[in-house]
């Protein structure tokens, strides 16, 4: 009988010119589609599951394309749980089309975007929160969010809900076999442990969900702003703050309207910088429209560094800070290896809890600035992960969001004085919205927004 | 010809529970419908204890009475005692309960089942099918039956409600003879035939405990325990329980019990294997209890008289198959039993089943078309399981014998019949199933008071319900919608509630306020304001209760009262059906070839090559079937 699953075939490494390029072709039948065009000393068919084989992939007619290695995984022990082929051939693009085109008049079908990933998830090799993180890691765009992303491929936020909801399992069982026990008057769960049991899982909660503000920063970055007045110094500070990074971060783009000038990495994490123009009262219409516009980035920012000259003769005031309308800006007082040397008494920004003084130029308080920065951005810092897993993705913040306002009315329905099967009827339903989570309940709609997200051969 | 004389709609075999309720339904469609009974005097007979509902199966039965079904009519009119049992938590899990008087229940079964136009009686039992090959998905389609004693009845539906006939063997300690009841025998043949045509059967085991003279009982050491005042009754359609109502007595086992039974426990035809079928866990027999909870030293015992004129009392919690001078020895160390006369001694009976995963939600079998089953050769126990069962295959059978058509199942959402028969096609079952309210995951919308609601437009659709019935229902929907838009649009001021709510014991308020947020309150009843005539503006409840009766306007307060308190959790548990319902409407073709999606587990494969779920809902909850597993059939199905 033929299987109605197709095999599918796709280039996995990136567009353009490389070293190698290499096919993935997955599916019942790809050992024997490759098997048809490879010329090696002895067929794929009898190779053993993990081994690489040299050879040559010929088209129909018999021409060699290129000189390949292919290795092969049989089922179940492959990433997406069928029997895979890689085909390594040279890099460049024209010779892993002519590869790919070749298989693809074998019998392989084209894959579509994250089909590779979708069929690891059908076949139980990961959930749906493992199979997210694929995509999240091969998006990652600091250290931080690699690691997050990989620790969440190896299952640590699955595992962390499931321990929750072995726990509300548990509980929900005994309140509901209450139930059935009318006459006896007994209770199977004393209340006092479901009050406690609610509090825990409420606090796992919570702190997954207060990890989504840091998670999001470290896999989209930071957006910092840099204003003051014009020669303030501002681009000494970014440069100092360049030669500070620890590595080198390029942009996606097309991620923000904003034009960024720089990135940063500081503690793993991806500061975007946006430079904008200061913020001084004018009456020109055009400078007008860029204090605007100005106005509006610094609103947007999640961190907003104002550098002020302390030689300068004219101060900002707290209230000029003020009216950005935020907590998340750090006052620069720029140029103290000066102002050491002066005899100037201390001015009244100084007073500013936020205020930090910095030498651009002698790179005195910088480490101090990075570290401000950071703590503005994430809240805490980035290696402070061994209490739980973090947060990344939205849908994933939403289902901790409604399965926590269900223990919620849960607890309120305790305290209440409510009887077992309105309990039950709350901590089913968090039980049942986290089951969205690792995709134990999964409609097509919701594979199909996971699935899409991700690159053709992943 | 006199071989084909014989010709029918709908046979049904055997008439306890299961077949009396499937026979009616069946005729009240329209169908000719034969009843085959070893016994006909046995009719509805209560095998273990004479009672009707308790916790879930109260539930069933309000479903089976709101449905069209007989059995809370019957239990009603011949009821000596009533109580609403849980009453101390929520009213999703109230359930009514009544004792019977056991040859009254059986003759008032038998009476009304003579009473139906196109029911035709044969005291024999069926011990074989002829079969056609069936349409698809079908293997086989069924054109008749074929009696002991060699009638051959050709039907287009057989609905097999054996009960506990099949192979039945009765056990008291090590002697064992063959019957599937007390005095009654057994029936053999039809197991074999089924599994010619590829049936799996398995074995069960039941047990009832011993009855005792109530004569011989020391009363007042006992403590007697009154109906409800009053009494409510378990039929929608009955006004009000106007039966004499007598007591029942509590006990309890003490040490020296269990001293006394475990001495027999190397004479016990469980513990010595005799008994190969599994009992059920949760309704254990006494030495079960002793045995697993042994740190327990006084099990319940309930002494229910089984009738007005009968000495003969049921000894619930006692359920045993002992040596008989064992038996005794145990009932006599028991609180108000030291004299007590044994009348007859427990027993346990062994009996085949199908496991009833080899039935569709309509309980039709997924091998034969217009073969159906219902009750305990599903695999459950309890009067009302069996009825409810029988209903629904009584209808099946009914639309079935029409030929084509849409067939009919209760969906989980809609009631405890629909969990339960869902329980057994997916779940399949290894030990006798009994309803619960654990099972019931939509409990807070499946309540005992709502069954009516939920079901009997569906009864009336079918033809089962009458059409009193149904203007009744419809007058009671309009007034609900009266009341409750007058509780709400009604402001009361301080002066004229406070009194009241003192009254009852909560806060009293400030500033007017809307009633409708008092009723929320759980010390205030609606019925309680009710009585509040200042509340009411002149004539508003004349109006919305428009000349109602008592019982029928009671229901409407309690209808408005219940919803209203429980407002958020009502509608909360709405989302959920909706959400879950996408599921429940995904279906699979019957003829789907498992082998034909490659990325399934092989154990899941297995489950659902054998199961043969008829929907991805009925598929996620076959155990075996992997969250994986589901996702891979959607996306089977959709491509």
């Amino acid at each position: 009988m033929k299987p109605s699953i197709d095999t599918i075939v796709a280039i996995a490494t990136p567009p353009g010119e490389g070293g190698i390029a290499v096919l993935r072709v997955s599916g019942p039948e790809a050992v024997a589609i490759v098997d048809r065009r490879f010329r090696a000393p002895t067929p794929l068919a009898s190779a053993a599951s993990h081994t690489a084989h040299v050879g040559a992939i010929c088209d129909a007619a018999g021409e060699r394309i290129d000189q390949v290695v292919c290795t092969v995984f049989r089922a179940p022990h492959s990433y997406t749980g069928e029997d895979v082929v890689e085909v390594s051939c040279h890099g460049g693009t024209l010779t892993s089309r002519r590869v790919m085109g070749v298989l693809l008049e074998t019998g392989a079908e084209m894959a579509r975007p994250g089909e590779f990933t979708k069929r690891a998830f059908l076949n139980g090799k990961m959930d749906l929160a493992q199979a997210e993180a694929v995509a999240e890691l091969i998006h990652a765009r600091s250290d931080a969010a690699r690691r997050i992303s990989l620790e969440q491929l190896a299952g640590r936020l699955s595992s962390e809900v499931q321990t929750l909801r072995r726990s509300l399992m548990d509980a929900v069982g005994l309140l509901e076999l209450e139930l059935d026990f009318a006459e006896d008057g007994y209770e199977f769960l004393d209340r006092s442990k479901i009050r406690e049991l609610l509090n825990d899982a409420g606090s796992s909660l919570r702190r997954l969900l207060e990890s989504y503000r840091a998670g999001k920063v470290f896999r989209d970055g930071v957006k910092l702003v840099l204003t003051g007045a014009p020669n303030a110094g501002k681009s000494s500070l970014l440069n100092a703050l360049l030669k500070e990074s620890r590595a080198i971060v390029t942009e996606v783009p097309g991620t923000t309207r904003d034009v960024i000038e720089e990135g940063l990495s500081i503690g793993g994490v991806l500061f975007r910088v946006v430079d904008t123009a200061g913020l001084r009262p004018t009456s020109d219409p055009v400078e007008r429209e860029g204090v605007e516009r100005a106005h509006e980035q610094l609103r947007s920012a999640d961190v907003v560094i104002w550098v002020v000259d302390l030689m300068a003769p004219i101060q900002p005031t707290k209230e000029a800070i003020e009216s950005i309308g935020s907590s998340h800006v750090i006052v620069a007082l720029n140029k103290s290896d000066v102002i050491a040397r002066s005899s100037s008494t201390r001015m009244d920004i100084e007073d500013d809890s936020r205020a930090l003084r910095i030498s651009a130029k002698t790179g005195d308080g910088i480490q101090r600035l990075e570290e401000e920065m950071l703590a503005v951005a994430v809240g805490r810092t980035p290696s402070d992960n061994t209490e739980g897993a973090t947060v990344t993705n939205a849908r994933h913040y939403d289902v901790l969001r409604r399965a926590s306002r269900s223990l919620t009315l849960a607890l309120e329905s305790l305290e209440g004085g409510k009887t077992g099967e309105f309990l039950a009827l709350d901590i089913r339903e968090a039980l049942n919205t986290l089951a969205e989570l690792t995709g134990e309940v999964t409609t097509d709609d919701i594979m199909n927004a996971v699935f899409s997200k991700f690159c053709i051969g992943k | 010809m006199a071989v084909s004389e014989m010709k029918y709609d709908v046979v049904v075999g055997g008439a306890g529970h299961a077949g009396l309720e499937a026979a009616m339904a069946a005729a009240r469609m329209g169908a000719s419908v034969l009843v085959v009974t070893m016994d006909c005097k046995a009719i509805g007979r209560m095998s273990c204890n004479p009672a009707i509902g308790g916790t879930a199966k109260g539930h069933l039965v309000r479903e089976i009475d709101a449905l069209g079904g007989e059995m809370a009519k019957i239990a009603d009119a011949t009821g000596i005692h009533f109580r609403m049992l849980n009453l101390s938590k929520g009213p999703a899990v109230w359930s009514p309960r009544c004792q019977n008087d056991r040859e009254a229940y059986s003759r008032e079964a038998g009476k009304r089942l003579g009473s139906i136009e196109g029911i035709a009686f044969l005291e024999d039992a069926v011990v074989d099918v002829a079969v056609e090959v069936g349409p698809k998905p079908f293997p086989h389609k069924l054109v008749g039956v074929v009696t002991a004693k060699g009638k051959r009845v050709s039907c287009r539906s057989f609905v097999l409600s054996s009960g506990t006939f099949m192979r039945a063997i009765m056990h008291t300690g090590l002697t064992h003879e063959k019957g599937g009841r007390f005095g009654e025998g057994a029936s053999y043949g039809l197991t074999e035939r089924l599994e010619s045509l590829g049936f799996v059967s398995g074995r069960l085991k039941t047990g009832t405990p011993p009855r005792v003279s109530l004569e011989s009982i020391d009363l007042p050491a006992v403590e007697p325990q009154h109906s409800d005042s009053p009494p409510r009754p378990l039929s929608f359609s009955t006004q009000r329980i106007e039966n004499r109502l007598i007591p029942m007595y509590l006990t309890y086992t003490s040490p020296t019990t269990h001293e006394a039974l475990r001495r027999g426990f190397d004479r016990s035809p469980m513990f010595t294997g005799r008994i190969k079928g599994v009992g059920p866990r949760y309704c254990p027999s006494i030495e079960d209890k002793i045995n697993r909870f042994a740190d327990k030293d006084r099990h319940q015992i309930y002494l229910e008289p089984e009738g007005y004129e009968t000495d003969t009392v049921y000894v619930n919690g006692f359920s045993t198959s002992l040596p008989e001078e064992v038996q005794l020895e145990g009932l006599r160390t028991v609180q108000g039993l030291e004299k007590v006369r044994m009348l007859r001694p427990g027993y346990a009976v062994e009996y085949d089943f199908f496991p009833p995963h080899q039935a569709s939600a309509t309980l039709e079998t997924k091998l034969v078309m217009g073969l159906f089953f219902a009750g305990q050769i599903n695999g459950t126990s309890g009067y009302e399981e069996a009825a409810g069962q029988g209903l629904i295959a009584g209808i099946n059978s009914a639309l079935r014998s029409r030929g084509g058509g849409e067939m009919f199942h209760v969906k989980r959402s809609d009631g405890y019949l629909g969990v339960m028969v869902d329980d057994l096609v997916t779940k399949s079952t290894e030990e006798p199933y009994r309803m619960f309210t654990s099972r019931a995951e939509y409990r807070l919308l499946l309540r005992q008071d709502n069954a009516d609601r939920r079901l009997t437009r569906m009864g009336a659709k079918l033809g089962l319900v009458e059409s009193a019935t149904l203007a009744r229902l419809d007058a009671k929907e309009r007034a609900i919608v009266r009341l409750s838009t007058l509780t709400s649009r009604t402001t009361v001021a301080p002066s004229t509630i406070n009194g009241h709510l003192e009254a009852v014991g909560t806060e009293t308020i400030d500033a007017p306020d809307k009633l409708i947020r008092l009723v929320k309150r759980s010390e205030v009843s609606l019925e309680g304001l009710l009585g509040v005539s200042e509340l009411w503006s002149e004539g508003a409840l004349d109006f919305a209760r428009e000349g109602m009766d008592e019982r029928t306007w009671s229901e409407v307060v309690e209808q408005v009262d219940i919803e209203a308190k429980y407002e958020g959790y009502v509608s909360r548990q709405r989302e959920q059906v909706l959400r879950f319902d996408s599921f429940e409407e995904q279906a699979i073709p019957g003829d789907l070839d498992y082998d034909r999606i490659p990325s399934l587990s092989s154990e899941g494969r297995e489950r659902l090559s054998r199961m043969k779920p008829e929907t991805i809902g009925q598929a996620s909850r076959i155990s075996g079937v992997t969250s994986s597993d589901v996702s891979v059939l959607m996306v089977f199905l959709k491509e």
